[in-house]
């Protein structure tokens, strides 16, 4: 089968100037990049005139650059937002990564070399999740590539994450980002989820970890036992099932031909079921033409024979197909530990020139990582605003960025993360600095 | 803790009243006789050695838990019923002491302590297990009837989840999910908006998590004394003790290996072919594999300029160790993968200038808990491979029908490092005495077996070359059904003839290394030592 496997910038109408270039990114550090708001949001509440903020906490954070050649900078801190947004704007870097709060100031580390005072002390919990580890299950794009074919396993992975970090961990503040070419992040800034140790975060990185897989090995996950946990259960019902039947299984045609059909064949146990199935199969090439989608009916047929099978392995094998195709594979290493750096949001894909915005969890079906606008259609829309200024002379709003398609990402990020994050920030800010002035008045009392 | 070096002036009051297990939350103030700060702490070195040696052979948990209570048995015991529970205490923080010393050390120590802990934990009774959790001030309450209502179908399925039964009138406790992480990471609790909800059954995890932490620091404390005064004012009488029992125990490192055997990159094929273990060979292959495709991306670059630079030097022993060493550190194949690692492990680099990263390569065990991820190539092959791939690669290697029958059946019963000792006898034709523990070690003791082969000599492996061998097993926890581990006591008993006389009979079934801390004519032994006390 031929896919279209050109990536989807490609596609795009205007592609007169090339997606990426150093000096569009001045301009874009220069106009768009929304530097107060990163500020606000890494500041935690600790910019503020409140008694309890702590004035150096922003200070402490690491951000490192990576400039033009792959040129590396680590462990700079900025005190303040003007600080941060003329490096910003000098050194023009081609990526920002955010690390850990540390303890004492980044770039003064080495006075404390030895004696383990220089350690992370916060760091927001995170996740990334990279196409290119689906690549044994998707058909349409391989690598790099992503397309609308295979984007929905994002999409999917989005809502089981989502979900589990909500409802079972009880984390609220939660943002989600698109890596800009072929993945997402996910940010969990919760104060709870900031100050796990990095034996915590590994323990809810591996509460995600279904694949114990390995590529000599026959299975890449494996159930046992009578029930599966309660997170499991909900996620395949839920999210992973419908996902898989309706929407993976015809556009991935996972079924459609003997290399495919065969692949998910391998994951059953059993010699004698999978013959037998792969002989009905095989022999019905022709006959089914009817209009149902090949796809679907054999899957009926394999959820059948395993279901009705007497082995008591193989009711699970359902299951076990569909973690194995959609469950989310997380580049788990990035989760488990505190210094480990991630690419900060509204950065700009150097690849792509995409912008690395911010995806609503409750919306992400509509997101199209095609349509994520890149460096020069914003620069466009800019020249383009700079001719109607010209022309008309008529006041427009102050701000450019509101004007290009950047807006209502900034806007999301604002009004559904950043300020319900501040607002829960500055109640715990007071509610301990209360709690502190409780407990200094009863020591006093006695 | 206070020591003398004898007449012993105290011992602990009201031993009765006293849990079976101690939190270790003081040192108690006791009067120990040198020897015995010696000796107790060498019969928990071997507690702890064996639990470790347990773990590094993935022992499964009920299997574990009869190797901690006979370890326990064999080695804590005391004919005098009332010092039981002394030379409990007595050795831990001897222990303390001896293993504060570096990051390692106390990974280490703290690690092994734990596992003990859980295990002894989990053979008390609930009665008692309650009293322990009181002891800790654990301020937990039972989930109240209402509560519990409301999430019985979730629980009920979490318990048939990883097969436990589950009976209506367990008692549950409520906690912050981060007081459990080992409980989260298993998925062996349900979680539900930030809380996990715990069995009974299961609280050792939580008493465990806190003694950790709790032994965590008070190990960084007791380093802290040690560096700043201890080390200094016991020079003469317990640093050299403290000093040679950890040391002495861990022994060579195989991250800097000592013999340079020259073997020239040319040879490494070969090398490779014949003495790397299983796991080295299949990560060599797969390097070699996306080697050769020209546009692998950045795998190529990283792989092929670790791989050609020391080309036209020749590669030493040390080079290739090296060269593994990074990697098992680094690399993870897979092309796009490598390329992100690779640049992380320059930032990393980069983050602990002045401080040196840790390539120590890992060890068996190390190895073989490692979860490879998704198309990954490290990782222990017994472990990982499927029975079909894992058959076929031992072929390659050359191993036969009979050998391989075993190979597996260890496999199954999951002594991944047996399996691989196994192995190692049938394509080298000789015995491995000392067991596999690290893959370095396997290649340097192929290497050794091939020289000796071509010298001519007999049996190299069971001769002087390994004595001395750190990764020589204590030969305790193991019944004598595993072949090599059953060979050991007989060489062993040929120590006798050059250990101490005088302490002939105490030490003759201790492995040579022991020795040395028999050696104490460092240490001024004499009447004046009376009375100096140290607080540890």
């Amino acid at each position: 089968m031929e896919i279209d496997v050109c990536p989807p910038e490609q596609r795009q109408p205007n592609m007169s100037i090339e997606g990426f270039h150093a000096d569009y990114l001045k301009v874009f550090y220069g106009k768009l990049f929304p530097h107060a708001d990163i500020f606000k949001w890494m500041s935690y509440g600790n910019d503020g005139k409140h008694p309890a903020c702590d004035q150096s906490y922003f200070g402490r954070r690491e951000f490192s650059f990576t400039l033009d050649n792959d040129i590396y900078i680590r462990f700079q801190s900025f005190s303040n937002a003007t600080e941060m947004e003329n490096a910003i704007k000098e050194k023009c870097p081609f990526k920002i990564d955010l690390g850990a709060v540390y303890s004492v100031d980044p770039p003064k580390r080495h006075a404390y070399a030895g004696n383990n005072v220089f350690t992370p002390v916060e760091r927001e919990l995170v996740f990334d999740i990279d196409m290119s580890d689906y690549d044994d299950v998707r058909h349409c794009c391989s690598g790099a590539d992503v397309c609308s074919d295979c984007w929905p396993l994002m999409t999917a992975a989005i809502k089981v994450m989502d979900t589990a970090l909500r409802d079972d961990f009880g984390f609220s503040h939660i943002l989600w980002v698109f890596s800009g070419r072929r993945g997402v992040h996910c940010w969990v800034c919760d104060g709870r989820a900031r100050r796990l140790s990095d034996e915590q975060r590994s323990a809810v990185a591996d509460y995600f970890r279904v694949y114990k897989g390995h590529e000599n090995g026959l299975k890449k996950v494996s159930f046992v036992g009578p029930a599966l946990h309660p997170f499991l259960v909900r996620s395949y019902n839920d999210v992973l099932k419908s996902f898989f039947e309706e929407d993976m299984l015809p556009s991935q045609s996972l079924l459609a031909n003997e290399a495919r059909y065969q692949k998910i064949l391998d994951l059953i146990p059993d010699e004698s079921t999978t013959s037998e199935i792969r002989d009905k199969w095989n022999s019905n090439r022709r006959s089914s033409i009817s209009k149902e989608d090949v796809n679907t009916a054999r899957w009926e047929q394999l959820k059948h024979a395993l279901q009705s099978s007497k082995q008591k392995g193989l009711r699970r094998c359902v299951e076990e197909i569909v973690f194995s195709y959609t469950y989310p594979r997380l580049d788990i290493e990035v989760s488990k530990r505190m210094n480990h750096l991630l690419k900060a949001p509204f950065c700009v894909h150097p690849k792509t020139g995409r912008v690395c915005v911010p995806i609503d969890p409750r919306r992400c079906d509509e997101f199209d990582p095609g349509k994520v606008p890149t460096l020069s259609e914003l620069l466009g829309e800019l020249n383009d605003m700079d001719r109607v200024r010209a022309d008309s002379s008529s006041g427009l709003p102050a701000e450019e960025w509101e004007r290009t398609s950047l807006c209502r990402y900034i806007r999301f990020f604002r009004s559904s993360f950043l300020q319900p994050l501040l607002k829960s920030c500055k109640e715990e800010l007071e509610g301990t600095y209360s709690a502190k002035l409780r407990q200094s008045k009863d020591s006093l009392g006695w | 803790m206070e020591i003398v070096r004898s007449n012993r002036k105290s011992t602990a009051a009201a031993a009765d009243s006293v849990p079976a297990l101690s939190l270790y939350r003081s040192a108690p103030s006791l009067e120990v006789r040198l020897e015995e700060f010696e000796l107790y702490a060498i019969d928990r070195l071997r507690v702890l050695k064996g639990i470790s040696d347990g773990l590094s052979r993935g022992k499964k948990p009920d299997e574990m838990e009869k190797l901690v209570s006979e370890l326990w048995r064999v080695n804590m015991r005391h004919q005098d019923a009332n010092e039981v529970m002394n030379k409990d205490i007595i050795s831990h923080f001897v222990l303390r002491l001896v293993y504060c010393r570096t990051e390692d050390l106390r990974k280490w120590f703290l690690s092994m302590e734990t596992t003990l802990f859980r295990y002894r934990f989990r053979l008390e009774g609930s009665e008692s297990q309650r009293a322990l959790m009181t002891d800790f001030n654990l301020p937990y309450k039972p989930l109240s009837h209402a509560e519990y209502e409301g999430v019985k179908e979730e629980l009920s399925q979490v318990a048939r989840s990883i097969g436990l039964p589950h009976n209506a009138d367990s008692m549950f406790f409520k906690v912050h999910f981060e007081e459990v992480p080992e409980l989260v990471a298993t998925r062996k609790v349900f979680i539900h908006k930030g809380y996990a909800y715990v069995a009974m059954n299961q609280v050792a995890s939580l008493v465990v998590t806190q003694f950790r932490s709790h032994l965590s620091r008070a190990l960084a404390l007791t380093n802290r004394k040690w560096m700043s005064s201890i080390r200094d004012q016991e020079k003469d009488r317990l640093t050299p003790i403290v000093e040679a029992m950890s040391s002495s125990y861990l022994g060579p490192d195989y991250s800097q290996p000592k013999e340079s055997t020259e073997i020239s990159l040319k040879d490494i094929d070969q090398v490779a072919n014949s003495s790397f273990p299983l796991c080295m060979r299949h990560l060599f292959e797969k390097l070699r594999e996306t080697h050769h495709l020209k546009h692998g991306g950045g795998c190529n670059w990283g792989c092929s300029s670790r791989c050609r630079n020391p080309s036209g030097v020749g590669l030493s022993l040390d080079d290739a160790l090296a060269f593994w060493r990074r990697m098992f550190f680094d690399c993870q194949v897979g092309s796009e993968r490598f390329d992100k690692e690779y640049a992380y492990s320059i930032r990393h680099n980069y983050g602990k200038e002045g401080k040196r990263t840790d390539y120590t390569p890992y060890s068996c065990q190390k190895i073989i808990s490692s979860t490879p991820g998704t198309g990954d190539h490290h990782g222990c092959p017994y472990r990982n491979f499927s029975e079909e791939n894992l058959r076929a690669a031992l072929r390659r290697m050359g191993v036969g029908e009979r050998p391989m029958e075993e190979v597996m059946e260890r496999v199954r019963n999951r002594h991944y490092q047996l399996a691989c000792t196994l192995t190692f006898e049938a394509v080298h034709g000789t015995s491995c005495d000392s067991g596999v523990n690290h893959p370095n070690q396997y290649l340097s003791l192929s290497q050794r077996a091939m020289q000796s082969k071509v010298r001519g000599s007999s049996c190299p492996l069971t001769n002087s070359a390994v004595i001395g061998d750190p990764c020589v097993d204590l030969g305790i926890g193991d019944p004598p059904t595993h072949l090599p581990f059953c060979r050991m006591g007989n060489r062993r008993r040929r120590d006798k003839t050059t250990s101490d006389g005088r302490q002939m009979d105490r030490w003759a079934h201790l492995p040579p290394f022991l020795s040395l801390v028999g050696s104490r004519k460092k240490m001024p032994l004499t009447s004046g030592d009376v009375g100096r006390r140290v607080n540890v």
